[in-house]
């Protein structure tokens, strides 16, 4: 079911591409057209949206410096005595071709309170986060990026090497002493080797075509509690790389298992690293 | 009828009076002759503007006693036109060759300037791969940057024929050996020497004054620059910055790309974000550079994402 969205939005972002050669003649300016409302549509079947300001927060650079490579980061801001939940959190940039990039199932016991991706950014555009909540409600907030200057491109630097990582997944904790003896949380993050090809890309001289190839579920838990589910869409940057704020919940083993479009199944587990707790 | 007739006789009077407008418009773009039959302009150090036409990046043409080979066509294909007219002031001789050293636009929005000449056009293996993925990209980002005039008219046209390894060419009494390297630069990397004069057109391989851009490999850039020394030329045409005495052009590069690449792997080890390698990574390589700002935090985000998987 949620595959099948994805899939959907793939194709409405396929299509959208061919206009906007047109779109661009027109006006020079990036935000005459806000394709917003009808993602809110398509995405969130019209739901209402809540202001956010008090339940996320979205960290992204004003500017992309590599349309490749934009960092954002994801904050829950609700705080601990609030008795709501983040259940998922949408990551929609909306002027990409395929708009929805990502979307985070926060797992029920884990306590992710921070988030951090990196995306492709193919122009000037708002990037919005929306929080779902155990209440059902939705709360956006949003932030706005310019597009890279210069020769940077949303596209592949080194494709042989992009392949030669294809499945490696390297997993990687990081101490917080800082922030471990209040809360107890913990950073780690996963990277998974893949080209996430768009698959948008052909060239009307060279007749090149480059078929959609990208991760588009990956599943994080502690022993057998779920931490992170992820599902990714094209406008996650090659070698998706997830690096996440958890509360360990005593699990001896954190394992990782991701699927892309090609039906690969990527998997790994490794033992948690209690120093840093 | 009448009407019909009149047009015929007026419509060669109009075609006439064109060319001669186009030609007498067509400002020619201002070359050195940097060596016998070599010529070179050397683009702005600047980001690709309306204003400058998109002419930040060096081009140049050799003239061999049987042709001409041109090695990239700059930022517009006004700027290309430009270059055409530069090289027609200068040579009647079939320009057989059109090399361009990347895919970066800056290198080739001025190929369509030679689309009608019976030209051949020589690129890296990969750079017909690179123009499909980015070619539509770079086109409509540009618009954005330098207009629609500028911009309608460009056209990317692809390469004919591919170097991998080595290939050499010859223009009448004088070869060219071309080179495909590894991905550095850019995924699509291709340098010139002209053998006669002793002259190696670096593309952006090789870049003075304008901070350097990686949009490839920063350590397969690292590992191109050893082999890139030991080519026997005496002076090279960076692909940005002044012609300079080889291989003394490489200093200051390789040392903004060893800094940049063990200030990133610092931050790596210590378990920093990657945001961190934009805000601190390169700082201390600042003073020495132009563009310093406008690139150096991209190029620590690229660097970061591929030596964290070291």
């Amino acid at each position: 079911m949620l595959g099948r969205h994805s899939r959907l939005l793939l194709v409405a972002g396929f299509l959208a591409a061919v206009p906007f050669g047109a779109r661009s003649i027109q006006a020079a300016t990036p935000d005459s057209y806000d394709p917003w409302p009808g993602l809110v549509q398509d995405i969130f079947n019209n739901r209402p949206m809540n202001d956010g300001a008090e339940v996320i927060a979205i960290e992204m650079p004003y500017r992309a410096e590599d349309a490749a490579i934009v960092p954002v980061t994801l904050r829950v801001k609700l705080p601990p005595a609030d008795g709501r939940r983040v259940v998922a959190i949408t990551l929609v940039i909306d002027q990409n071709p395929a708009p929805m990039a990502a979307r985070f199932e926060l797992g029920r016991d884990s306590l992710v309170s921070e988030i951090s991706t990196r995306v492709r950014v193919n122009s000037y555009t708002d990037v919005h986060a929306v929080a779902e909540l155990n209440d059902g409600r939705l709360y956006m907030t949003k932030t706005f990026v310019k597009a890279s200057g210069g020769c940077s491109a949303p596209a592949a630097k080194n494709a042989e090497e992009a392949k030669a990582r294809l499945g490696q997944i390297r997993f990687r904790q990081f101490a917080k002493p800082s922030d471990g003896p209040q809360s107890g949380a913990r950073e780690a993050q996963i990277m998974i080797g893949h080209p996430n090809n768009s698959g948008l890309q052909m060239d009307q001289v060279t007749r090149l075509y480059i078929p959609a190839f990208f991760v588009n579920e990956l599943r994080i838990w502690q022993d057998d509690t779920l931490v992170l589910a992820v599902q990714g869409g094209i406008s996650i940057s090659e070698d998706p790389n997830i690096r996440f704020s958890y509360v360990p919940n005593g699990a001896k083993r954190i394992r990782v298992e991701a699927r892309d479009t090609d039906g690969h199944v990527f998997q790994n587990e490794w033992k948690v690293d209690n120093s840093g707790t | 009828m009448i009407h019909r007739s009149l047009n015929l006789v007026l419509a060669p009077l109009a075609m006439l009076a064109g060319v001669a407008f186009a030609e007498e418009r067509q400002s020619a773009l201002p070359v050195s002759e940097i060596a016998p039959g070599l010529f070179v302009h050397e683009g702005a150090t600047a980001l690709m503007t309306r204003e400058n036409e998109g002419a930040i990046a060096n081009v140049g043409f050799i003239i061999g006693s049987e042709g001409v080979a041109v090695i990239d066509t700059g930022g517009s294909l006004r700027e290309g036109k430009e270059l055409l007219a530069a090289i027609r002031k200068r040579t009647e001789k079939p320009i057989s060759y059109v090399i361009n050293t990347h895919a970066h636009p800056d290198h080739l929005f001025g190929n369509a300037a030679f689309g009608e000449h019976g030209t051949r056009f020589v690129g890296h293996k990969n750079l017909p791969r690179a123009l499909a993925v980015r070619g539509q990209f770079y086109i409509d980002a540009f618009r954005q940057i330098m207009g629609n005039d500028l911009i309608d008219e460009v056209r990317i046209l692809p390469p004919t024929l591919l170097v991998d390894g080595t290939l050499t060419i010859d223009l009448g009494h004088r070869k060219l050996t071309m080179r495909a390297w590894p991905t550095a630069h850019s995924d699509s990397d291709l340098t010139v020497v002209d053998e006669q004069t002793g002259t190696l057109f670096g593309g952006d391989l090789v870049f003075l004054n304008h901070v350097p851009v990686v949009d490839g490999s920063i350590r397969g850039w690292l590992t191109v620059i050893d082999e890139l020394a030991g080519i026997s030329a005496s002076r090279v045409v960076p692909g940005h910055g002044p012609v300079s005495r080889w291989p003394d052009a490489l200093v200051d590069e390789r040392r903004y790309l060893e800094q940049l690449a063990a200030d990133v792997r610092a931050l790596v080890a210590d378990g920093k974000p990657i945001t961190a390698a934009a805000e601190t990574a390169g700082a201390s390589e600042r003073s020495r550079w132009q563009l310093f700002d406008d690139y150096n935090a991209r190029n620590a985000t690229t660097a970061f994402s591929e030596i964290e998987w070291e």
